[in-house]
């Protein structure tokens, strides 16, 4: 009973959410747009050479997506805890993790599953090996929803902060290295036909165990933030 | 029981204040003795390595850092529990006040590496895990620093970086495993291992001295903030009142 109670909740929250972020339109499109233009600042920083390109697009795609899915945090609790809808929210029957858990699957289907979708045109402009293709979409999506996660900490610890998004930059790049490095190892490994697997089991080890502990970390971030 | 009822005596500012001013001379002439026997053993007296000649003598200042790095950052994990737990005021204090000591430790760690791995390792870094690792510590603590200082309520800054302080502590099993997980060029515990150090007595003992003033060190500076903390706290109390009569 009580836990199709808060699966209700957390579906409603998360529709609340998508429907928002629709009808405003621009935030998705807006950090798709970043993304692009983040890689493609590449090709003017080292050069056009196609061999360059094709060595450091796996790892520069990565980094660009990691600061895309970073500009839209600020916005996660920031809107909701201003109008004081995150203390309705709070006040409802359900855990406050599992209405965090709803804002990070909606932070995820807004600004991760872009970045996935665009992330194969990117690796064709930076000359990619065909090879990376397959690794480089399921790397990141698996990354992404974890970068959500790690993130949805920080936009919690912000809320009420003295220029916050600086501080959240801050707070969240330092924990989104293990992710970047195994995504970078991953699309590496492939282009170089070694085998990937253990790469994405540890990116998968990674989103698992930030499952249950990054919505407790920022439910306890969220509470002292209203009291 | 008895661990309860002296975390809640200490708790009494006035109380603590009282205690540390009776302990801050000893531990500083114990810093100072043990600085003073540590850096004569590890420079002068203890012998230079065969492969390494003089350089070794980098490791005295290098691996207790490190290791106080860890020291300072467990501490922090460990008030900061204590302060989300049971709303422990001190422990907010000595969590603030150890983050920068800690900061001091871990920047002094890479520097020293990086002086270390210039003549060993042909550069002055690579970005193997153990350095990596490290590096992500060093911004933990700035990030910290920064969180607690970025809102007007200081009681809301101390519960956030509270929060940070614990996420963070799952970078210390990485940076301690890392040299066993990762294949890296960073050479692998030889002090705390299975089997007994694998170090030489001569060099052991000048680095078991130091280790040990760094954490004398590290009490005394820390005793020095929280009584600075508690004295500022209790000076804007004072301003405080005295405008709102």
């Amino acid at each position: 009973m009580a836990g199709h109670g808060s699966m209700s909740r957390l579906i409603l929250i998360l529709r609340r959410d998508l429907r928002q972020a629709l009808r405003q339109g621009t935030d998705s499109m807006t950090v798709v747009i970043f993304f692009v233009i983040a890689v493609a600042l590449f090709p003017f920083g080292v050069g056009p050479e196609l061999d360059i390109l094709a060595r450091i697009g796996g790892g520069v795609i990565w980094v660009a997506a990691l600061l895309a899915a970073m500009l839209s945090l600020e916005r996660l609790f920031q809107a909701d805890f201003e109008d004081g809808s995150l203390e309705l929210l709070s006040l409802e029957p359900v855990a406050l993790e599992t209405m965090v858990l709803a804002k990070v699957l909606g932070h995820w289907l807004t600004t991760g599953v872009p970045l996935v979708i665009a992330s194969p045109f990117l690796a064709m402009m930076m000359n990619m090996h065909a090879d990376g293709y397959a690794p480089l979409l399921l790397a990141l999506a698996l990354g992404t929803p974890t970068l959500s996660l790690i993130g949805a900490v920080g936009a919690a610890l912000i809320l009420g902060a003295r220029r916050g998004g600086v501080l959240l930059s801050l707070l969240v790049l330092p924990l989104y290295i293990p992710v970047l490095i195994f995504g970078v190892a991953a699309v590496d490994a492939a282009i170089s036909s070694f085998p990937t697997h253990s790469y994405l089991m540890i990116l998968a080890a990674i989103l698992l165990a930030s499952l249950p502990l990054c919505p407790w970390a920022a439910a306890a971030a969220l509470r002292h933030s209203m009291e | 029981m008895a661990q309860g009822w002296n975390l809640h005596y200490l708790a009494n500012p006035a109380r603590f204040l009282r205690l540390s001013n009776r302990i801050e001379p000893w531990v500083a002439g114990l810093t100072v003795i043990l600085l003073g026997g540590g850096l004569y053993l590890s420079l002068l007296a203890s012998p230079k390595d065969y492969q390494q000649s003089e350089a070794v003598r980098i490791m005295y200042i290098h691996v207790p850092s490190a290791w106080m790095a860890l020291f300072c950052y467990s501490s922090l994990a460990i008030t900061s529990a204590f302060s989300l737990i049971w709303r422990h005021p001190l422990a907010d204090i000595i969590g603030k006040s150890t983050a920068p000591i800690g900061a001091c430790f871990t920047f002094l760690t890479l520097v020293t590496g990086s002086l270390w791995g210039k003549p060993m390792w042909g550069t002055w870094w690579v970005w193997d895990a153990r350095l990596t690792s490290v590096l992500i510590l060093f911004f933990l603590y700035l990030g910290y620093i920064a969180l607690y200082n970025a809102f007007d309520d200081i009681s809301r800054g101390a519960r956030a970086a509270a929060v940070l302080g614990l996420v963070g502590a799952v970078n210390l099993p990485i940076i301690k495993f890392s040299v066993d997980w990762w294949n890296t060029l960073h050479q692998p515990a030889s002090v705390i291992k299975l089997g007994g150090p694998a170090i030489h007595p001569s060099m052991l003992w000048p680095l078991a001295l130091m280790a040990l003033a760094f954490t004398a060190y590290y009490v005394w500076v820390l005793l020095l903030r929280v009584r600075g903390e508690l004295i500022s706290r209790r000076i804007s109390t004072i301003r405080h009142r005295q405008t709102h009569g």
